[in-house]
């Protein structure tokens, strides 16, 4: 395999791993957070505004590291600087 | 495909490009400038006035109250700074239904700037409440240790702030161009509708996140008093 299709592959199978597996983590926390705000609004239903807006906030802090791994699988995929590197060689030369 | 709407360029003279996020922006800024403008030209303090009158009243009560809810005991102060950034941000991502338009908020540089003014909002408002000395102060509490971290976390918030808005924002609009190659009928609105939730949750979480940093950072320590004991 020539250097190109290395990269290529590498980003592509790169892209899906980070995504899937960067999404598993944060999938079992916020699940874990939502089912935590879920019984305390249960037991306490006088806070609830307290206890939606914490668990709004805290799910976008959760959620970001899903973000960051999406962006970086985005990133891969759509503005390789490997893959730039590659071509304006390839097409310098 | 494109990763950020920095990449359609409408005019470009040497050095300067004028992509689709400044006129984007800039468009926002008009629309929402011109509205407020036009809508509290006459404004009544009767029971009888206009549905924009009413509008503006249920939105900027509900951000003051919101802001009050989080600890800041002077929402006014702040409602300029936050419930301008919550409008924005909001605004940018309800017009996605108008066909053509793209977020500027999907664009890093945006949303870096948004999240510097929360970076350089949190000391100056800190610095205002409880003075220079004090601010600097609170960089060292618990212990002196604390010091780095602290700082870093500064700089990483800010940092966590641009990424998670743009990250959200791009992914809604990557989303919806990926599904219109997959299945162009009826399933890419449906996106769009989640989308738009999205939206709005981000402007809230961006406001309420500043609004929470301003508040730690305006704390002026006192000793508590005791809980009173609940039966």
């Amino acid at each position: 395999m020539d250097n190109m299709t290395i990269i290529a592959v590498a980003s592509i199978v790169i892209a899906g791993i980070t995504t899937g597996f960067g999404t598993m983590a944060p999938a079992l926390g916020e699940g874990r957070s939502v089912a935590a705000a879920l019984s305390s609004l249960a037991q306490q239903p006088d806070a609830s505004a307290t206890i939606t807006r914490t668990l709004f906030v805290g799910l976008a802090m959760i959620e970001s590291t899903a973000i960051y791994c999406f962006v970086v699988s985005m990133i891969l995929i759509f503005a390789n600087p490997f893959w730039n590197h590659v071509i304006a060689q390839a097409t310098g030369k | 495909m494109r990763l950020s709407p920095d990449e359609i360029i409408f005019l470009q003279h040497g050095f300067l490009k004028l992509n689709a996020t400044i006129v984007f922006t800039w468009g926002l800024m008009l629309v929402l400038a011109m509205g407020a403008k036009l809508i509290t030209r006459k404004l009544s303090i009767g029971l009888k006035r206009s549905r924009w009158q009413n509008l503006l009243e249920i939105v900027v009560t509900g951000i003051e109250k919101q802001i009050e809810e989080v600890g800041l005991s002077q929402p006014q102060k702040y409602l300029g700074f936050l419930g301008t950034l919550f409008l924005f941000v909001a605004a940018a991502s309800l017009c996605t239904v108008i066909p053509g338009y793209e977020p500027p908020t999907g664009s890093l540089s945006t949303t870096a700037a948004l999240a510097l003014c929360v970076f350089v909002a949190v000391p100056f408002f800190g610095i205002e409440e409880q003075g220079v000395g004090n601010y600097l102060k609170s960089y060292v509490k618990p212990t002196f240790i604390m010091l780095p971290f602290n700082i870093i976390s500064e700089v990483s918030r800010t940092l966590a702030l641009a990424v998670r808005l743009f990250g959200n924002m791009m992914s809604g609009v990557m989303i919806i161009g990926i599904l219109l190659t997959i299945t162009p009928f009826i399933f890419p609105i449906i996106m769009t509708a989640l989308g738009l939730l999205t939206g709005m949750v981000q402007a809230y979480i961006f406001s309420i996140l500043a609004a929470v940093y301003i508040a730690a950072a305006t704390r002026v320590r006192k000793p508590t008093p005791e809980p009173e004991a609940k039966h």
